[in-house]
């Protein structure tokens, strides 16, 4: 099978064949990372520009980690040092980049649709890190081949995304993902942070915790984030935790080999407790780690080519 | 196209070029034999299997994908598919044999070099290959070959193997033949 695309901007327009085949392409990564000299000169002589207008510390780590062991020249970009302070659009912030002659953006912004605007209009590549509530694509995929790794296969599993799935790009990736491969997912969550019509991407709806975890094979807790609290979404952050946040007793109702997932950062003591989240259930950590594999088999595939 | 060797003619260069690397250093715990991606593996393999029923003990055996390594990425329409890549074992101090199915530029062994000194500092390198078909690119040779084949560059030189192909041969393609 031939990659044949410019850029990666969400998991909704990949198909099935071509998610298997990034999984399968980073496998190959993955083991460049338990080598001795942990870099391949794959992307000499491209330079990849991590342009993040919204704070992050894994993704972008993550990003640059995988661009370095390919051996691409980086350029960081935030937001708040930058022209656009100083009232710069987007548009011409890239355009003037690109103008330095680079090869790939990978852009992280608040406003949906900011990196299909960017694909639209550049002639290079666009890697999408995060668009608001949109989508994260890279996350989904990292977090795929982590249940493939652990599971063998996604088709048939069952899994549970719980926590708040109306503003969780995670949420929506990994459903679009989870359900091409052939998951059977729940998502679980307070009403306020459950998005209407969330039933026609394919999921079954849960307000029990209790009822979400019965028999599941993964639990995928999300991160409650502190901007929503004073929103009037949650009357509390004590009921939240009462409903909503996971502890041994609840994932005894899962699968006895039930594996627990967290795309931080964690809210120790909110969405799960320490105990778990070091536990011998979490696979957190092997969640990092692959994501740098996963992000050079993107990289991989969207540069190595003429 | 013509047929330029059968199932026991593959045999028997497999076990001459395993007595040859033989000769040149008898100790099996100091040699490491590297299969390159993809035909270059069932080969190696085979050879190891040689070795370990003649000395009564098994060499290292790895895989290795050069994929990551190649000098034409930024030349080519489509990305190649990235296969493993497998030495679970220091190769430093190690003596290494490469082995691969056709030596013809000279540049996948280039790249197979250089995937190897990352992965540590081998006492020496050497090459074996079951054809060598001449029109080498860059200075390498092989230090062991099963069969010297003189081709025009316009030819094409196919090796099966059962492992992957169902069967033992090796042909010699003309042009028109090579796109049927």
């Amino acid at each position: 099978m031939n990659f044949n695309r410019k850029d990666l901007l969400g998991i909704e327009s990949l198909t099935k064949e071509e998610i298997l085949f990034i999984l399968e392409t980073a496998k190959s990564f993955r083991e460049v990372l338990d080598r001795p000299i942990k870099k391949v000169p794959t992307l000499r002589g491209k330079t990849v520009v991590n342009l993040f207008f919204e704070s992050s510390t894994r993704t972008r780590m993550s990003f640059e980690l995988a661009e370095k062991r390919l051996s691409a020249d980086i350029l960081n970009f935030s937001a708040s040092t930058s022209s656009s302070t100083k009232g710069e659009t987007l548009l011409d912030t890239a355009r003037n980049i690109l103008a330095m002659k680079v090869d790939c953006f990978v852009l992280r912004h608040s406003t949906p649709g900011t990196p299909h605007l960017l694909a639209k209009k550049l002639p290079v590549s666009i890697i999408n890190a995060g668009d608001g509530a949109h989508e994260h694509p890279t996350q989904a995929l990292l977090d795929l081949y982590t249940i493939r790794e652990k599971k063998g296969k996604i088709e048939g599993l069952k899994i549970a995304i719980v926590g708040d799935i109306a503003h969780s790009r995670v949420a929506r990736s990994n459903i679009w993902g989870m359900c091409k491969l052939g998951a059977k997912v729940r998502v679980c969550g307070p009403p306020t942070l459950i998005p209407p019509l969330v039933e026609k991407m394919g999921v079954e709806v849960f307000y029990s915790l209790e009822d979400a975890l019965t028999g599941v094979d993964i639990v995928m807790m999300l991160r409650i984030q502190k901007e929503r609290q004073n929103k009037g979404f949650l009357p509390s952050n004590s009921e939240y935790i009462d409903f909503f946040s996971l502890n041994e007793e609840k994932l005894n109702l899962a699968q006895p080999d039930v594996l627990v997932m967290h795309p931080g950062p964690v809210n120790r003591g909110i969405e799960l407790p320490a105990r778990i989240a070091d536990g011998e259930k979490s696979i957190i950590l092997d969640q990092v780690t692959n994501g740098v594999a996963v992000r050079m088999a993107v990289l991989y595939l969207l540069l190595a080519k003429r | 196209m013509v047929r330029l060797m059968n199932e026991e003619d593959i045999r028997r260069a497999l076990l001459r070029l395993s007595h040859q690397v033989l000769e040149k250093g008898v100790e099996v715990a100091d040699l490491i034999i590297v299969g390159i991606q993809r035909r270059g593996v069932p080969l190696a393999k085979r050879m190891s299997k040689i070795i370990e029923e003649f000395k009564g003990k098994k060499p290292g055996t790895g895989i290795l994908d050069i994929t990551l390594y190649r000098d034409d990425l930024t030349q080519i329409a489509y990305q190649p598919i990235v296969r493993s890549t497998d030495i679970p074992f220091s190769i430093d101090n190690k003596r290494v044999v490469l082995i691969d199915d056709v030596l013809y530029t000279g540049r996948t062994v280039r790249a197979a070099i250089d995937v190897l000194i990352d992965f540590g500092r081998p006492q020496k390198i050497e090459l074996a290959v079951l054809v060598d078909r001449g029109h080498r690119e860059l200075p390498i040779r092989a230090d062991y070959v099963g069969k010297n084949v003189p081709t025009s560059s316009e030819e094409r030189v196919e090796v099966k193997v059962r492992e992957i192909d169902g069967r033992d041969e090796v042909l010699l393609l003309k042009k028109s033949e090579v796109d049927i």
